[in-house]
């Protein structure tokens, strides 16, 4: 059995007294992709953002229930040191407009405070940028301002911006709604080839999406996690019916 | 199972049995009160906006204390204004504020109208609404005092003039006419921006059904968008009324500072803002200064309320 | 066409003649001032205009240089005053707009707006020149600054507002805290829109005269001291206007010509920005 990174256990979520995520018990192993899907209002992208505790920014929003990171109770830490070690990939490209790219890879660091001497700085660009995949397009124009970039590259930048961080777990939520075909399929190989070093927790829309990418497959449904198992066991068996429904695109 | 590996330290206590956990799904995690140091900076800021109103208004009353206490209701009735005998009254200058206020209002009417009819209807976008939209900022950003300078010098003999052909003694220029002239263009853009904005608010699918109908274009303004606008167009005067009452530099300028109650336009007079700025160096008593503060404060509390209702009325039509 | 429709044409016509003209006749007056400021403004205006002290009641000559330096020290000192608290006030409204305190400031920013200038000089007053012992720059400019307030305030929240919830969201999500987040990416993203704020309220009070009138109060000397009386060119020319000398009135068109080149300066930089502005966002 591979180690868990990310365990709950009785976690809820609720906007005001919506009960929008219900005793959701999952456990998300190391180095692996996990796909939350399900139709739209399931409560996959609440999970997410329970996940880094970015849900608190929305007012009246609460939680209960237990979330571990490393055996560290989430709820426990300190929000900021949280996000720190969980980076996040949001559904619109969204790079500092202020900043040039490479500023952008280097985010974190300059918005923690955090100084480094200039060539750990341009390591840090460097291999992210390398990672993310997008080191050959921009090195000659990283004094640029990242929004010139294309809306496929902007997002892979917003993933470099997260990898750059170090961080243990990434979490993509809907990365690729906004792009076209061609990027879309140069971020799935790109979250592919993240798997080596970061555990990746990707929600998304898209059946084949899930298919395509992930190791381990969740359905959630108006608020449940109706089933949670490796993707092909989810793509080819699944067990419950509502499962079953929604990926023959009977419902969603 | 993975919750082998869940360590036990620092478990609260509360989430601590996994079969308690439904019972107590409503037990929130302690969301972090953050209270920042930076978020205490911010609400401090918000709370000295509040401070600062206040502090203005209990300012204006404690010093209007001494004149409210001396002359009570009669600062108001009364028409003497005599500082070498330390009595004060106000009514004067109450009726010069309202008589140039109102007079410039109506004088300013067809002006700002046609402007905002033009903007908020026929000319929305394009050259032409430019050319009228730099005219309204350009009219709004000349200060008051060369509004005044200008008008002394060349509309005040104009004025002089007219009384002297009139034979209307004294015939000094100086007066609540001429006053009222150059208050009604300083308020022209006020105006005109708020009746600009309410007329744009008009629902094109209002308009649309008269044009199906065959109305004219004169026809869906005077028949629709202007009863439509009405209240809003109302609610843009009295603010633009605050505006005039509290204007000082160009009246102080140009009505003629005079202290007794006037008869007629064409007499020099006093507003509540010229008497202020005219005489608040000059007041070396106590009850001088207080008396002073006083109309300060009646000015406080006519432009807030008119601001007010004003914008109460705008907000409504906004709403809907 | 029958008669009626020719005549309710005719009368659609003739309305918008009429709005025209009121238009053109409320443009007169605008030009006419425009005018006398121009050509009395450029007779009157030298070397020696802009750089001499005046010279004593009734001898011919002089400058302004004292009232322009004022102006200048009044108007920076209240920028400063009002900047950060404006900003700040309009950074919380943008951040916490459903709070009881955020409604009850964003009213009363409204009401100061409104407020007579004249009525914030008389509290000015009271607030710096009484305690202080004398009139003084430093009071001037807590009025001029009380003025700058809701409009920077204002353009403040407005320009927030716009920045996309995202930006925020992503640098909150990589741990930066609420005070990085807003100094390092939200301002920095909204800094023309807070900059257009700044010189619209500049524009608002660089001519303004009545609260300056007892705080200021006017120096015939060049002053730098915060706590001593200062001069300024609104002052200078409500001084000379209402003067009976011919040199001072002269001198006044000249002043009131700096002083529209100054507030021309305020507004079409704030034009600009407010291009810079909208094209980002």
């Amino acid at each position: 059995m591979d180690s868990t990174i990310l365990s709950t256990t009785g976690f809820n979520a609720f906007f005001s007294d919506n009960h929008v995520l219900k005793n959701i018990a999952i456990n998300i192993p190391k180095n692996r992709i996990v796909a939350m899907m399900g139709p739209s209002g399931c409560g996959k992208t609440t999970f997410l953002r329970c996940i880094n505790r970015m849900h608190e920014l929305t007012p009246n929003a609460h939680s209960s229930g237990e979330m571990r990171l490393e055996g560290q109770d989430v709820y426990a830490m300190n929000s900021m040191m949280l996000r720190r070690r969980i980076g996040m990939v949001f559904q619109r490209p969204n790079p500092f407009p202020n900043m040039s790219i490479s500023e952008n890879v280097f985010a974190g660091y300059l918005l923690n405070g955090i100084k480094l001497p200039k060539p750990e700085r341009h390591e840090i660009v460097e291999t992210s940028l390398r990672k993310a995949a997008l080191w050959d397009e921009v090195k000659d124009s990283l004094n640029k301002k990242g929004t010139f970039l294309s809306g496929g590259q902007q997002q892979r930048l917003c993933i470099a911006r997260a990898i750059a961080m170090k961080p243990e777990m990434i979490l993509l939520d809907e990365p690729t709604s906004a792009l076209d075909p061609i990027s879309t399929s140069k971020v799935e190989e790109l979250v592919v080839e993240l798997k080596a070093n970061y555990t990746i927790v990707i929600v998304t829309h898209n059946m084949q999406q899930a298919a395509r990418v992930s190791d381990m497959s969740a359905f959630f449904y108006l608020g449940e996690l109706i089933e949670y198992d490796n993707t092909d066991q989810i793509f080819t068996n699944p067990k419950d019916r509502r499962t079953q429904n929604y990926i023959t695109g009977r419902f969603g | 199972m993975a919750d082998v590996l869940v360590g036990v330290a620092g478990r609260i206590p509360m989430a601590n049995d996994a079969t308690t956990v439904t019972t107590s799904q409503r037990d929130f995690h302690k969301p972090q009160k953050e209270r920042s140091l930076f978020q205490r900076v911010l609400v401090c800021s918000a709370v000295a906006m509040v401070l600062l109103l206040v502090g203005i208004f209990v300012t204006l009353v404690d010093k209007s204390m001494l004149s409210i206490r001396t002359f009570g209701l009669g600062f108001i009735t009364g028409t003497t204004w005599d500082p070498l005998n330390g009595i004060f009254a106000g009514f004067p200058y109450i009726v010069g504020t309202v008589v140039t206020a109102v007079l410039a209002l109506a004088l300013s009417f067809p002006f700002g109208m046609s402007l905002a009819i033009l903007l908020g209807e026929y000319y929305r976008y394009g050259w032409i609404s430019n050319i009228l939209k730099n005219l309204v900022e350009l009219l709004a950003g000349i200060p008051s005092i060369i509004y005044g300078f200008t008008a002394l010098f060349f509309l005040v003999p104009l004025v002089r003039q007219f009384e002297v052909s009139q034979g209307i003694q004294p015939a000094f220029g100086v007066s609540i006419l001429s006053a009222t002239i150059v208050l009604s263009i300083m308020i022209i853009p006020y105006s005109a921006s708020v009746a600009r904005e309410i007329i744009q608010l008009v629902p094109s699918m209002l308009k649309e059904a008269a044009y199906s109908m065959g109305a004219t274009r004169f026809e869906v303004v005077r028949k629709i968008v202007l009863p439509y606008a009405r209240s809003g167009i109302a609610a843009g005067f009295l603010l633009s009324f605050g505006r005039a009452v509290g204007e000082t530099m160009a009246v102080t300028m140009v009505i003629g500072n005079a202290n007794t109650l006037a008869k007629s336009i064409f007499d020099p007079s006093n507003t509540m803002a010229s008497i202020i700025a005219n005489e608040f160096t000059e007041a070396t008593t106590k009850i001088y200064l207080s008396s002073l503060i006083e109309i300060g404060l009646m000015l406080f509390i006519i432009t807030v309320l008119f601001d007010l209702l004003g914008k109460y009325i705008i907000n409504r039509m906004r709403m809907s | 066409m029958d008669k009626s429709l020719q005549w309710r044409i005719l009368k659609d016509k003739l309305f918008v003649v009429f709005l025209f003209l009121f238009v053109v006749l409320t443009a007169v007056p605008l030009f006419l001032i425009l005018y006398y400021i121009v050509s009395n403004g450029i007779a009157a205006i030298n070397w020696d205009f802009l750089t001499q002290l005046p010279k004593p009641v009734g001898e011919v000559g002089g400058g302004v240089i004292n009232a322009i330096v004022g102006t200048l020290i009044l108007i920076v000192t209240a920028t400063l005053i009002a900047t950060p608290l404006g900003v700040l006030a309009g950074v919380y409204l943008s951040e916490y707009p459903k709070t009881k305190l955020a409604r009850t400031a964003g009213l009363f920013v409204e009401i100061l707006q409104g407020i007579p200038s004249i009525v914030i000089g008389i509290v000015a007053y009271v607030w710096l020149v009484e305690p202080i012992g004398n009139f003084s720059a430093l009071s001037g400019s807590a009025a001029l600054a009380i003025m700058m307030l809701p409009v920077i305030v204002r353009t403040t929240e407005e320009t927030l507002k716009l920045i996309p919830n995202t930006l925020k969201e992503a640098a909150l999500a990589m741990g930066t805290s609420h005070s990085r987040t807003i100094f390092r990416v939200i301002i920095p993203n909204s800094l023309s829109g807070i900059v257009t704020g700044i010189s619209l309220a500049l524009a608002r009070i660089a001519g303004e005269t009545a609260p300056l009138l007892f705080t200021a109060f006017g120096n015939p000397f060049i002053n730098v001291n915060l706590l001593q009386p200062t001069h300024s060119l609104p002052l200078l020319i409500f001084n000379y206007a209402t003067s009976p000398y011919e040199d001072w009135h002269r001198q006044g068109w000249g002043a009131s010509l700096v002083l529209i080149v100054i507030i021309l300066c305020f507004s079409v930089s704030s034009k600009i920005f407010i291009k810079r502005w909208t094209v980002q966002s």
